[in-house]
């Protein structure tokens, strides 16, 4: 056994965990955050990715024992109470989803690109590093154009020019 | 649910000295950095050690330094830092080019050099580039010059135990990489990096074709020393009994993808070219 304190959406969880524990297994089996989803289980489709100390990483193909001290951010740890977070609501607002079950990762990867690349994010980036990250519904399009619509809303917004400007 | 991982005792060390005295310790111990080939390995049952001795807190395995001609990049970097390396962008653009097409964003948030060349996947980038520019791993006991190092599939000169501490890359006077992906795996089926260093001499390797991991094609070296260009690779020999034959190409297509890849290598100097 193993003791782990994560901070995961900004609240510090301390639990004792068999060593070989995954940090997927420990968000939802443990903490019960069910909006991580395992998809192939082999490092391929991304719907596990979550932001581990700025960095977005594959939870499936992580240690929780290794992500001992880290500050995780999880699907869950985006919206402000009813208001969802800019990239939730642009994958609302331009059909970025059919079935859902790549989308907590989709948009996991979405926020990490903002943060790097700000409204400077092109589609060419945003399709190059969503190479991660398997859709087997909707063909990119929406996803793609969703990330974008979001990056322009946040850099308009940290700019201080608002929509019309 | 995922697929549970076999049971194992997991160390987190601070230094080398200590996660040695752990490996020597442990039964059945296995080191552990990104974890991105071992722990798919571990769910799929191919690998079952006993002990995990995670190297990701020990600080002796960071950094990245330029100095007279050597790029040194600690085993414990990750790609993506060694990738957005500015020190390393100006001296070896097309190893940080390289590095920046291993896997996606995610993985190379986590893999790392040291886990890479240790484990010498056949179709690793990381080796072209190790052997082409007659690179050296450093380990906790001693220097190994790439062309000793590399020793067939996931075969290295490492001994038990034996962590790699940094790899030593001497600058180019000039480099090329041209890899053609597999579309599913995004590893490469054939991957070609040619190296002018700074005494003339021209290396170059090839990874993801060989039937025995990466390996240097003395044919075009010798080929591209007598007439430097596209022309001359068409004359150099390559043995297809040599290259990998699988569900996804036979040696014959590989040699030939092997061959086309060194002359885009080519016809894109100083960068890394991906095709697909």
């Amino acid at each position: 056994m193993t003791s782990v304190t994560i901070t995961v959406n900004g609240t510090a969880r301390s639990r004792d965990l068999e060593d070989r524990t995954l940090l997927v297994q420990f968000l939802r089996e443990n903490l019960g955050l069910t909006g991580t989803h395992v998809g192939c289980d082999t490092t391929q489709c991304g719907a596990c990715t979550v932001i581990v100390d700025g960095l977005a990483v594959k939870s499936c193909t992580v240690l929780a024992a290794s992500a001992d001290g880290a500050q995780v951010t999880t699907i869950e740890g985006l919206a402000d109470g009813d208001t969802l977070h800019p990239v939730q609501e642009a994958f609302r607002t331009h059909h970025g989803l059919q079935c859902g079950f790549c989308t907590p990762g989709m948009i996991m990867m979405g926020v990490d690109m903002i943060a790097r690349h700000g409204d400077a994010l092109t589609e060419e980036t945003v399709r190059d590093e969503l190479e991660g990250n398997l859709c087997r519904c909707t063909g990119y399009q929406n996803i793609v154009r969703a990330i974008l619509a979001a990056a322009n809303e946040t850099g308009a917004r940290s700019a201080g020019r608002g929509e019309a400007a | 649910m995922s697929i549970a991982l076999p049971s194992f005792a997991y160390h987190r060390p601070a230094t080398v000295a200590e996660a040695v005295a752990v490996f020597d310790a442990a039964d059945d111990a296995s080191y552990v950095s990104g974890g991105h080939t071992l722990l798919p390995a571990m769910k799929t049952g191919l690998a079952a050690p006993g002990a995990l001795i995670d190297l990701r807190a020990v600080d002796q395995l960071r950094g990245i330094e330029v100095a007279e001609g050597i790029v040194r990049i600690g085993g414990g970097e990750t790609h993506a830092r060694v990738a957005a390396s500015e020190k390393l962008r100006s001296a070896i653009p097309t190893l940080a080019q390289l590095v920046g097409s291993i896997g996606d964003v995610q993985v190379r948030n986590r893999g790392t050099i040291g886990g890479s060349v240790a484990n010498n996947d056949p179709a690793a980038d990381y080796a072209a580039a190790v052997l082409a520019l007659g690179a050296t791993v450093e380990t906790d006991r001693r220097s190994i010059p790439a062309d000793d190092f590399f020793q067939g599939l996931y075969t290295t000169a490492l001994e038990p135990g034996e962590i790699v501490t940094a790899v030593r890359f001497p600058v180019p006077r000039e480099a090329s990489y041209a890899k053609f992906r597999n579309p599913a795996s995004r590893y490469a089926m054939a991957a070609v990096f040619i190296a002018r260093l700074v005494d003339g001499r021209i290396r170059v390797a090839v990874t993801g074709a060989g039937n025995d991991g990466v390996f240097r094609w003395t044919g075009a070296e010798e080929a591209l020393a007598a007439d430097f260009g596209p022309a001359a690779l068409e004359r150099a020999p390559l043995d297809t009994d040599l290259m990998a034959g699988d569900i996804h190409a036979s040696p014959a297509y590989r040699a030939n993808l092997v061959r086309v890849m060194a002359r885009r290598a080519l016809q894109n100097p100083g960068c890394a070219s991906v095709f697909s």
